[in-house]
């Protein structure tokens, strides 16, 4: 079972997911390709097991959700939380993004090529997510732990509430949220992001570090204050 | 939930199609609204002088069996107009020469149960409760030509699950709207426009928004300058797409909770809440897609 093809206008998700979940063993890392997904949701949602999956296509909502170990690639856009809690493995979207893609993932590697929506990394966990374009606002929203790098620019709300995650953004930012703080790059910085910039691929080698802003939590939201008066 | 798509077919020719082009789009959207469907459809504008109305018989006690060409006759006698009907199961088509609002009028107090779906000199509106296989199938809307169209598949969740109460709505002449996402003051609008004089048929939170827009309308606004007052006036969550004889309009909260996809080629724009209601479409992989920015206004002419 090295390479294995199935197509969504012959089979269901349901019956692809099912395989993906229960008949690859461990070991054998098969190469799967999914032709037609016209835009289905769940695709290959909550693989556990390494193996590689393409998508040909553009794909419908929670594309490689919940994803464990898996390297799943989208040809094509995703709809709404594309690796959403992904947990490790590698999902890459070859197109753009709607909302909440990468949504509370705890680890792995998300790529989009293309732009992403609204909330992209919301409530992160220790993924990292790596934007070739633009993310929409209210990104990295009360984000607790990862990397998020974003090589167009960001909307409105960058940030807000952040926790310990740390966003890198070369282009311009509409506008920080509440709590977050453009803050100097370290040498740890540059190292972090190069790695992340080689990892996504060498159609990111274009972006040099040094380009990048640090956007990280200003730490004033973790204790309430009774005199702030609402304002951070 | 709530689904919606639009199409706008841009050439001259293909316009037979576009009922046709339109059932897979709104079919594919019955996950997201298994309880109503409807559509707003544009297609040539009659002659100078004359109107129709789309009427609803399915709040009536005759049903799909009412007396249309009876109705007519009456309307006819009474008003002196000289009036043609078409109709296909609970739905009709009244056309006529002259002023519609005395014609509204009458059906409103001769024939209280049946609804009025819209009026104007280019559109023509079906909806009603049940499936949108079913909606498409007892209305026959792969039939329909025209122009441009929106259409709506809906899950309810502001008001009950009546075919008044499903979309689009309308207002004044030509103009109609659907609504993915639900508004949060609905009722200060309505209390705002009833000042005005303005009369709601139902308790549904997209018809304020309808109804605000149309009157802005009115009021001499563009489509565009209503638009942007709506961005201020309204609150809540919504994707609209608006439809007047001879635009298509898509806006989203600046929260874009509700989703939206646009699909361009040189022969059509088709929208659709969500990709797998266009990727039936013919030269989908050429197209130009996008997802719709928030609280950008995006207006297609025909």
């Amino acid at each position: 079972m090295e390479n294995i093809k199935f197509d969504l206008k012959a089979t269901s998700v349901r019956e692809i997911n099912k395989f993906l979940h229960h008949e690859i063993a461990d070991g054998t890392a098969p190469k799967i390709t999914i032709e037609n997904p016209d835009g289905a949701h769940n695709i290959a949602a909550g693989l556990n097991v390494n193996c590689e999956v393409e998508i040909r296509g553009h794909v419908g909502y929670y594309a490689a959700g919940m994803n464990q170990h898996a390297s799943v690639l989208v040809n094509g856009n995703a709809g709404t939380g594309v690796a959403e809690n992904m947990m490790s493995g590698r999902v890459h979207v070859r197109g753009s993004a709607s909302n909440s893609a990468g949504a509370s993932a705890h680890g792995g590697l998300l790529i989009i090529d293309g732009d992403a929506g609204l909330r992209c990394g919301i409530s992160l966990k220790g993924g990292d997510i790596v934007v070739g374009g633009s993310v929409g606002s209210f990104s990295a929203f009360m984000a607790q732990a990862g990397r998020i790098v974003i090589c167009g620019n960001a909307g409105a709300a960058l940030g807000d509430s952040l926790y310990e995650a740390v966003v890198y953004v070369k282009g311009h930012i509409k506008s920080l949220g509440a709590d977050a703080r453009v803050e100097d790059m370290t040498v740890d910085d540059h190292q972090a992001l190069e790695s992340l910039l080689n990892q996504a691929g060498t159609s990111y080698s274009t972006h040099r570090p040094s380009d990048f802003k640090r956007i990280a939590s200003a730490r004033s939201l973790y204790h309430w204050n009774a005199d702030a008066n609402q304002e951070y | 939930m709530c689904g919606i798509v639009g199409l706008l077919i841009k050439k001259e020719p293909l316009r037979v199609h576009l009922g046709e082009w339109m059932v897979p789009m709104l079919i594919g959207m019955t996950e997201r609204g298994p309880d109503s469907a409807g559509l707003g459809i544009f297609s040539k504008s009659l002659p100078v002088g004359r109107r129709k109305i789309s009427l609803y018989s399915g709040l009536t006690t005759a049903g799909a069996d009412f007396n249309w060409t009876g109705m007519r006759h009456h309307a006819d006698e009474t008003l002196g107009i000289s009036s043609t009907i078409q109709h296909c199961d609970n739905h009709a088509i009244l056309t006529f020469v002259g002023n519609p609002e005395p014609v509204k009028h009458w059906i409103h107090e001769h024939y209280p149960a049946v609804h009025i779906l819209s009026t104007g000199s280019s559109i023509d509106l079906f909806k009603d409760v049940g499936s949108p296989a079913a909606v498409v199938s007892r209305y026959r809307l792969g039939l329909l030509q025209g122009s441009h169209l929106v259409g709506h598949t809906r899950m309810a969740t502001e008001s009950a699950v009546t075919p008044d109460r499903a979309h689009p709505f309308t207002a004044g002449e030509d103009f109609c709207l659907v609504h993915n996402g639900s508004l949060s003051n609905p009722y200060g609008i309505r209390r705002m426009l009833e000042s005005h004089g303005i009369h709601f048929d139902t308790d549904n939170d997209t018809e304020a928004a309808c109804r605000f827009l149309e009157w802005r309308l009115r009021e001499g606004d563009t489509l565009e300058e209503a638009i942007q007052k709506s961005f201020t006036e309204l609150d809540g969550f919504f994707t609209f797409l608006i439809g007047t004889a001879n635009q298509l309009a898509l806006i989203r909260d600046p929260f874009a909770c509700k989703p939206a996809v646009v699909a361009e080629t040189d022969d059509y724009v088709a929208i659709a809440s969500e990709f797998r209601s266009l990727a039936h479409l013919a030269d989908i992989q050429n197209a130009h897609i996008f997802e719709p920015a928030p609280e950008e206004m995006y207006v297609w002419r025909i």
